[in-house]
């Protein structure tokens, strides 16, 4: 299918990278704060975390990245100068099954509507299928969030369940979209 | 959608351990202070005492718990806490508590501004039917800024606190979510 | 009030670890039930496993997001299944999963009257906005008690699981408040 030389975590503007503890905390600390950010990109309740808290919350996941062995995560980096731009998730893995969910969030404003997200999901796609052999992603995206039904709309994902009213924020109930994007019509996008 | 972090005064900020502990050591120098926002004897805490005491409040990060620190917007300066905290979630109902550290900080309108915070991040954000809390009887200037708010006295501990050689009442206040979507929200689904 | 753990052929109940495990060693070896049930692999786990299990997530201290019963048929009193219950406290909907692991009690309308009790539960004593749940494309029977119940089909997600070499899809479904509450009040499903 591919080069073995293909890289799985570059691409023109951004790339996939690890947790830096030093830098990244502080960085982070700040999206949490940015409640439309927290809001797009959570579904439980935005709160702001200081960056010693959200160094707890790396080790946990790294904790459990290696106890689950069903998750995977990268952060989102500018190509230019590793600065830290957003995270990216494959979680929920069924290995028997073939199958898992995505996540991806840009944290920063001023990184927003540059077409990152567009590369970062790329490259997750590419790792999902080509490095994990998986079979299919699953998207779950809150009705509200525009950028990203349009994001996983443009990669090939087709809509396949609206859970009816099950979230509720700004006192009113709205739906979760359920996308989904099997091998075949990743292979097919991507080939041609 | 509304920031739900943002005020017109103040916005919600991290509940840093460390930052909070030194600030409240400073606060609580202010037997006032004190005496406003707890009902135990007014202690002096180290600052080191008060860091250890907030970093085990952090232990328990649940959904049914939030710390807020609360930072004027003017020149982003820490000027007090606030604590949501869910005790059953049948009810729907958080006990809610803040406060405004430095004397300095009192009647500028901050405490009005962080109970509306407050309220809308409850009712909009962890979509709750009701919120409570207590309030000192000797307290009239947060009984004032809570009864702006919205909230209804709906009852009172008597003669539940003991200062200054005389007793003096707890009152509980309550607001319901039909009563500040009423009062807050232009329109809703 | 109504009893809310009896129905008109089953009640929910909760039962010794000991005993329990021991039943559902025997519904694990009917991997014709496992795989109407369960998405995982088939699994033959000892009593001895189950009990633990069942002491480590059941039987803790009480949990405001889980619920977990088992069912046993009025007329004879058999344990004849299980219910567990997730709530998502922050946006009050219930996950369900259900399960009649005696195959003689299957088709017969037990099901479907635990299915009763579940929703009653779900929005009566939890405040659910909305009961949710997943099932297997090839399960037909359960496709046809849960719409009876009131479910609505609410999408597919594609070959999302692989059984028996063939791809099959996982349907999911969803009640809401109002169309449950309509339902009590004699519209039809």
């Amino acid at each position: 299918m591919f080069d073995i030389a293909t890289q799985l975590f570059e691409s023109p503007d951004i790339r996939f990278g690890p947790i830096d503890y030093e830098k990244d905390p502080e960085i982070e600390s700040k999206w949490t704060h940015n409640a439309e950010f927290m809001r797009l990109y959570e579904f439980e309740p935005a709160r702001p975390m200081s960056a010693a808290i959200v160094k707890k919350q790396y080790e946990k996941l790294e904790k459990k990245i290696e106890e689950d062995k069903n998750l995977y995560h990268f952060m989102i980096r500018a190509t230019a100068d590793d600065r830290l731009i957003g995270k990216a998730m494959i979680q929920r893995i069924d290995w028997a099954n073939g199958n898992c969910s995505l996540r991806v969030g840009i944290g920063s404003t001023d990184d927003q509507r540059k077409g990152h997200g567009t590369q970062a999901l790329k490259m997750l796609l590419r790792f999902t299928f080509a490095e994990l052999n998986l079979f299919r992603v699953t998207a779950n995206v809150a009705e509200y969030n525009e950028g990203a039904i349009a994001l996983v709309k443009k990669l090939g994902f087709t809509e396949e369940v609206r859970r009816r009213q099950s979230l509720e924020r700004e006192a009113r109930r709205w739906d979760l979209l359920v996308f989904g994007l099997l091998k075949d019509e990743w292979l097919k996008q991507v080939q041609a | 959608m509304n920031d739900i972090f943002t005020g017109k005064l103040v916005r919600l900020s991290a509940y840093d351990p460390k930052e909070m502990g030194e600030a409240f050591a400073i606060w609580a120098r202010d037997s006032e202070y004190r005496r406003m926002s707890d009902a135990r004897a007014a202690s002096l805490p180290s600052a080191k005492r008060a860091i250890e005491f907030f970093e085990k409040d952090l232990e328990e990060m649940s959904s049914a718990i939030h710390f807020f620190g609360v930072r004027a917007l003017a020149d982003d300066a820490l000027i007090g806490e606030m604590v949501l905290e869910i005790i059953d979630w049948a009810g729907r109902d958080a006990f809610i508590g803040l406060s405004i550290g430095a004397r300095s900080n009192w009647n500028r309108g901050y405490g009005t501004d962080m109970t509306n915070v407050l309220l809308r991040f409850a009712f909009t954000e962890v979509n709750l039917q009701r919120v409570t809390l207590s309030v000192f009887e000797y307290n009239p200037r947060a009984i004032r800024t809570y009864e702006k708010a919205g909230f209804r006295h709906e009852g009172r501990l008597r003669q539940f606190l003991n200062k200054e050689g005389r007793r003096w009442d707890m009152l509980f206040m309550g607001i319901l979510r039909e009563e500040w979507l009423e009062q807050n929200m232009e329109s809703r689904s | 009030m109504k009893d809310l753990f009896r129905g008109e052929l089953v009640r929910l109940t909760s039962e010794e670890p000991d005993f329990r495990a021991k039943i559902e060693v025997n519904w694990q070896r009917d991997s014709e039930f496992h795989r109407l049930a369960d998405g995982d692999p088939a699994a033959l786990n000892s009593a001895k496993k189950i009990k633990e299990w069942i002491e480590k997530n059941v039987e803790r201290d009480f949990n405001p997001s889980r619920y977990f019963f088992s069912i046993r048929a009025l007329d004879d009193d058999k344990l004849i299944g299980f219910l567990g219950l997730w709530l998502e406290l922050v946006h009050s909907e219930v996950w369900v999963g259900i399960g009649i692991g005696e195959r003689d009690y299957w088709g017969k309308g037990y099901g479907t009257d635990a299915m009763k009790l579940c929703l009653q539960y779900s929005f009566m004593e939890l405040g659910a906005q909305r009961v949710s749940l997943g099932l297997f494309e090839y399960n037909a029977r359960a496709l046809k008690s849960y719409e009876k119940a009131g479910f609505k089909l609410e999408g597919r997600m594609r070959k999302e699981m692989m059984r028996e070499g063939k791809r099959t899809d996982t349907l999911w479904m969803g009640v809401l408040r109002d169309e449950w509450l309509q339902m009590q009040n004699g519209a039809k499903p």
